[in-house]
């Protein structure tokens, strides 16, 4: 769940406003596109749903932590919430896919046993049953994607989010992506995805934020259409 | 944190030195070589104030005593001697010993007429610090019986002007090379860990704690600089005896080096001291940059 109220981001550094007075609300359980041209302001909102920056002003509430005044140390605990899906996969080169996965219910302190149980499960829902022994370079991207998406479901987030998951892959593999998250968000998982591939999003029938300049210039189900990008 | 996680995160640490083989091979040659150098500074920097030391034990103090005093009187002055602060050994050489000294230096010739009688009873004095002679002197003078002494305050002074130039010399070349040394070392893990913060980024993004990162990195530098810290003490160890070797040979009868065995055990400790630390910390502040997301 995110609750934002008149969020203002600047960076100092450069003096750039990315977001300026946003409000919007993502509930439990609903699918999310989040659009808008380069530069828009979708990966400073990611950001900060994040945590890996700070607004100026406003309110952002993710999952019941009150992400402006959080103390560092916590971070950890609102993004073991979350599960974190990038272009570039971000998976780790000299661990397998097992290995990738497992990792991140390591870090949570999870059990042996426990991680011998969902680990298997999980690759098993994403369709990569039988490859857990392969390494990342061994992987189509659509298979290393399917891997980062197994690592983000793992620790049962509450909610997904997806920075432009599909940016690396051909049509018919982000179809099939696009459809996993359906199926994920089936389960109850909250799904955010940040993207700016017009037919993919026109394919769903979901919920669809625009973004731009730093402002939300529409919010609506019915597709990218409502909000032309030039 | 539990038990088979800590288990897990020392498993990673150790791993880690494996598959990062060529950065762990650079970090221990490093924590190697700056430490044998700073050793090789620290032994020289010993056997030079050993050399010194030997030279001023050398320089003895001469305590005459008054001609009128029998042998026995004067042996009977032994204890007030001895009583003074700052004296390291006394003996006791009597008119017929230093007679039988004298005429080992001199022709035989020239003794003709002479006998034992002409010389006095005296003691000859070592003593602890020879900066603190002069007051000594003073002190042996006031004894009773004790007619004249003789000291070499100038070469004492001499001597401590050459001890204090070293030790200040040693000392501030030592506390650089423990600073280029610790710049080097660090520098060195921060290259080998820079490779990895992608790694570490991805650890924030699934929700790994600052501590959980950290260990993993904090085990790799202490087996590093264990490893460069035992290796260094031994090659250190093997260079010295080496050297020594070669050079009691070549002189032999002037000079006593300090053996490495005396000298082993704080070696080993220092070096150990300082590679741990440097490991550890080396570890925690190379990773300190990426932890802050």
């Amino acid at each position: 769940m995110v609750e934002m109220k008149n969020v203002t981001m600047v960076y100092e550094s450069s003096r750039t406003e990315a977001l300026d007075n946003v409000s919007l609300s993502i509930k439990e359980g609903e699918f999310v596109f989040l659009v808008g041209p380069s530069g828009s302001g979708k990966t400073t909102l990611m950001k900060l749903i994040t945590g890996e920056i700070r607004a100026k002003s406003g309110q952002i509430i993710v999952n019941d932590f009150d992400m402006r005044h959080i103390k560092r140390r916590k971070l950890p605990k609102v993004r073991r919430t979350l599960g974190v899906i990038f272009q570039d996969y971000r998976l780790i080169e000299n661990m397998n896919v097992y290995d990738n996965v497992a990792f991140a219910m390591r870090v949570v302190g999870a059990r042996r046993k426990e991680i011998r149980e969902r680990v298997p499960y999980v690759l098993d829902l994403v369709g990569l049953e039988g490859r857990e022994k392969r390494m990342p370079n061994e992987l189509s991207g659509g298979e290393q994607q399917r891997v980062a998406i197994a690592r983000a479901l793992v620790n049962n987030p509450r909610m997904i989010v997806a920075d432009e998951p599909t940016g690396n892959l051909d049509p018919v593999r982000s179809l099939e992506l696009m459809l996993l998250f359906e199926k994920i968000n089936d389960m109850g998982t909250t799904i955010l995805v940040v993207t700016h591939e017009k037919e993919l999003v026109n394919a769903f029938s979901k919920r669809v934020i625009a973004i731009d300049n730093g402002h939300v210039v529409s919010d609506g189900k019915g597709g990218y259409f409502d909000y032309e990008i030039e | 944190m539990r038990l088979n996680r800590s288990g897990y995160l020392i498993r990673e640490g150790f791993r880690s030195i494996g598959t990062h083989g060529f950065m762990s091979f650079a970090t221990v040659t490093i924590i190697m070589a700056c430490l044998i150098i700073m050793g090789s500074v620290t032994l020289l920097s010993l056997n030079i104030d050993k050399v010194i030391k030997d030279l001023e034990n050398q320089n003895e103090v001469v305590a005459f005593i008054d001609e009128t005093y029998t042998e026995d009187s004067a042996r009977a002055l032994q204890g007030s001697i001895e009583t003074i602060d700052n004296i390291a050994t006394v003996e006791f050489v009597s008119r017929s010993q230093a007679f039988d000294a004298f005429m080992e230096n001199y022709d035989s010739n020239l003794s003709e007429g002479l006998d034992a009688n002409v010389l006095r009873d005296r003691y000859v004095i070592h003593l602890t610090d020879i900066a603190r002679m002069s007051e000594t002197k003073t002190a042996l003078e006031g004894i009773e019986g004790v007619d004249k002494v003789k000291a070499h305050l100038d070469y004492a002074k001499t001597f401590i002007t050459v001890r204090n130039v070293v030790s200040v010399v040693s000392l501030a070349l030592i506390v650089i090379l423990v600073f280029v040394s610790v710049f080097i070392m660090s520098n060195t893990i921060k290259l080998a860990t820079f490779g990895r913060r992608e790694e570490i980024a991805i650890m924030k993004m699934v929700g790994a704690s600052n501590g959980f990162i950290r260990l993993p990195f904090v085990v790799e530098g202490l087996v590093l600089g264990i490893l460069g810290g035992g290796l260094g003490f031994l090659a250190e160890w093997g260079v010295y005896e080496l050297l020594t070797r070669k050079l009691v040979g070549s002189i032999a009868g002037i000079f006593t080096v300090v053996p490495f065995a005396q000298i082993a055990l704080p070696m080993l400790i220092a070096y150990m001291g300082i590679s741990v630390l440097i490991g550890a910390f080396g570890g925690v502040n190379a990773i300190r940059n990426y932890l802050e997301v």
